[in-house]
C-alpha cells in the first residue's frame, strides 16, 4: 500500500463531510442527506488495512460530529465496528463483485446511523425521530448501495493510475526445466 | 473472524470514543469548534464562489432592470422613514406611559447580521453554524431571527447554544432541545412550541402545546413569542396556525404550526443582543 489511496481517502472523507454540511438539495428532495462516511468505511475497509479503517473512522467520526449537535465521537464508533465487520469476513466477501459492494454499501447505509441512534439514546439524548425515520433510513441505505460500488471503482482506477502495478512473481524456476531432446 | 489486531484496534477506538463522551460539555463544545476550524479555508473558498457569482450576476443584469429595482427601492425606502418617524413617536409615548405607570424602560433591541456557514449533517438535530462568535458580542441563549420572508417580516429562528470566538452554533426552532413559550396573536392563547410529530423529516412544520381546552383556533391565526421565560422578546413572529386537534381526553389543545422561516433557504441571520 503506498501513501496515494490513504490520503484520497482521507481527503475524499473531509471533503464528503464539508459537502453535507453546505449542499441541501438531496436532503431537501429526498428527505435524507447523502452520506459518504459509511461507504468510504466499506471501500476503506475492503481496499486498505485495519489501521486505515481506524483512522477514517476516527478522523471522518470527529469531522461529522464536529458539525453536528451529537456529542463528541458518537459517530466513531458505528463507522469503526462496520468496517471492522468487514474486515473479519474479507476473506469470505466477494470483493470485486458489485453486487457485493452494493449490499455492503446498503447495510452500512443503514447500520452507521442506526448504531449512532442506539448510542444517542443509551446516553439519555432525544434526538428528533418519528415515522420519517424509517424513510430516512432506507434513502440512505439505498444512497449508501449506489455510492459505494462507484467509489470502489473511482478508488481502484486512482490506485492503477498513480501506482505500479505489483509484481507477480512467475512460478517459471529454470532449475526445474525438463530438458527435452538429446542431451 | 477476528484477529489480534482488530481486538487491539477496537479496544483502542473505544477507549478513545469513552475518552471523548466522558468530557465536559465546554472542553467537548471548544474542541468540536476546533476540529471544524479545520474547514476554515474551505467556508473561505465557498464564501469566494458565492460573491464571484453574485458579482457576476449583477454584472450581467441589464441597465433598465437596476434602474427599475433603484426607484422600487428609493420608493421603499421613503415609506420606511416615514414609518420609523412614526415609530419613534410611539416608542417615546410608550416610554412616557411606562414611565408615569412605573413600569421598567423597554430597551431596543441591538442585532448583528450573521452568515450561515455550515448546517448540521445529522437528520435528527436541526443546527446550524454561524460566522459570529463572542468577539462580536454574541453570547449564549441570545435570540436569532432572519428577514428572509418576501413579506419582510422578522421570524424567529432560535437561539445560540454554543460560543466560540469567530463561530457560534444556533437551535433552530422544531429541535428537540428548543422549546419556546408563544401565544396565538388573535386570541391570546398561550403554549409552548416544540418539534413536530413530523420533526425527523420535515423542518417546515413545530407544534404549539399546552394550550387551554377553550382555545379557539383557526388555520391562518398568527403565532408569536409570548416572551415568558424572558429568553425571547415579546411579539416575534413564529408561524401560522394550520390546524388542531383536541389531546390528552380534551383537557387540552395542540396545534400544528407553518414556520415563518424557511430553514432550507437561510443564508443570513440577525442575532439580537440584550
Amino acid at each position: 500500500m503506498t501513501w496515494t489511496q490513504p490520503t484520497l481517502l482521507l481527503l475524499t472523507a473531509f471533503l464528503g463531510v464539508w459537502a453535507e454540511t453546505q449542499f441541501l438539495l438531496f436532503r431537501n428532495v429526498l428527505g435524507a442527506p447523502l452520506h459518504i462516511l459509511p461507504s468510504l468505511v466499506v471501500v476503506t475497509a475492503l481496499q486498505s488495512s485495519t489501521r486505515m479503517t481506524a483512522l477514517l473512522s476516527v478522523l471522518g467520526g470527529l469531522w461529522f460530529d464536529s458539525f453536528s449537535d451529537n456529542p463528541l465521537g458518537v459517530t466513531i464508533l458505528p463507522l469503526f465496528a462496520v468496517g471492522i465487520g468487514i474486515r473479519s469476513f474479507e476473506a469470505l466477501l466477494l470483493r470485486d463483485l458489485p453486487y457485493a459492494q452494493v449490499l455492503l454499501g446498503t447495510a452500512a447505509g443503514v447500520l452507521v446511523p442506526l448504531l449512532t441512534l442506539a448510542i444517542l439514546l443509551t446516553l439519555g439524548l432525544n434526538p428528533a425521530l418519528g415515522w420519517a425515520t424509517y424513510w430516512q433510513l432506507a434513502v440512505m441505505g439505498a444512497s449508501g448501495g449506489l455510492i459505494t460500488p462507484l467509489l470502489v471503482h473511482v478508488f481502484v482506477r486512482v490506485d492503477r493510475a498513480l501506482n505500479y502495478p505489483a509484481m507477480v512473481e512467475s512460478s517459471f524456476r529454470p532449475d526445474r526445466e525438463i530438458k527435452r531432446g538429446r542431451l | 473472524m477476528l484477529k489480534k489486531t482488530h481486538y487491539i484496534a477496537f479496544t483502542v477506538v473505544l477507549a478513545l470514543v469513552l475518552a471523548l463522551l466522558k468530557l465536559p460539555d465546554q472542553t467537548s463544545a471548544r474542541f468540536k469548534l476546533a476540529v471544524s476550524s479545520l474547514f476554515l479555508p474551505l467556508f473561505g473558498a465557498s464564501t469566494a464562489v458565492g460573491r464571484v457569482a453574485d458579482a457576476t450576476g449583477i454584472a450581467v443584469q441589464p441597465k433598465s432592470y437596476i434602474v427599475r429595482q433603484n426607484e422600487v427601492l428609493r420608493k421603499e425606502n421613503a415609506d420606511l422613514r416615514l414609518l420609523q418617524q412614526q415609530a419613534n413617536e410611539l416608542l417615546a409615548e410608550n416610554q412616557r406611559l411606562r414611565q408615569s405607570v412605573g413600569w421598567q424602560k423597554q430597551l431596543p433591541w441591538k442585532s448583528r447580521l450573521g452568515q450561515v456557514i455550515a448546517r448540521d449533517p445529522a437528520t435528527w438535530w436541526h443546527t446550524i453554524q454561524i460566522d459570529l462568535g463572542s468577539r462580536d458580542g454574541v453570547q449564549l441563549n441570545m435570540p436569532v431571527l432572519t428577514n428572509q420572508r418576501p413579506d419582510g417580516r422578522i421570524a424567529l429562528v432560535g437561539k445560540v447554544t454554543v460560543v466560540g470566538e469567530s463561530r457560534s452554533r444556533v437551535v433552530l426552532l422544531g429541535d428537540p432541545k428548543l422549546r419556546v413559550a408563544a401565544l396565538v396573536q388573535e386570541t391570546r392563547d398561550q403554549g409552548v412550541v416544540g418539534p413536530g410529530k413530523g420533526a425527523a423529516l420535515s423542518t417546515d412544520f413545530v407544534e404549539l402545546g399546552y394550550l387551554s381546552r377553550n382555545s379557539i383556533l383557526k388555520p391562518g391565526q398568527t403565532v408569536v413569542t409570548s416572551g415568558d421565560g424572558g429568553l425571547f422578546p415579546k411579539g416575534i413572529l413564529i408561524g401560522t396556525v394550520v390546524d388542531s386537534q383536541s389531546v390528552d381526553y380534551g383537557m387540552s389543545f395542540d396545534a400544528r404550526v407553518k414556520l415563518a422561516a424557511d430553514f432550507g433557504k437561510l443564508e443570513e441571520v440577525w442575532v439580537i443582543q440584550p
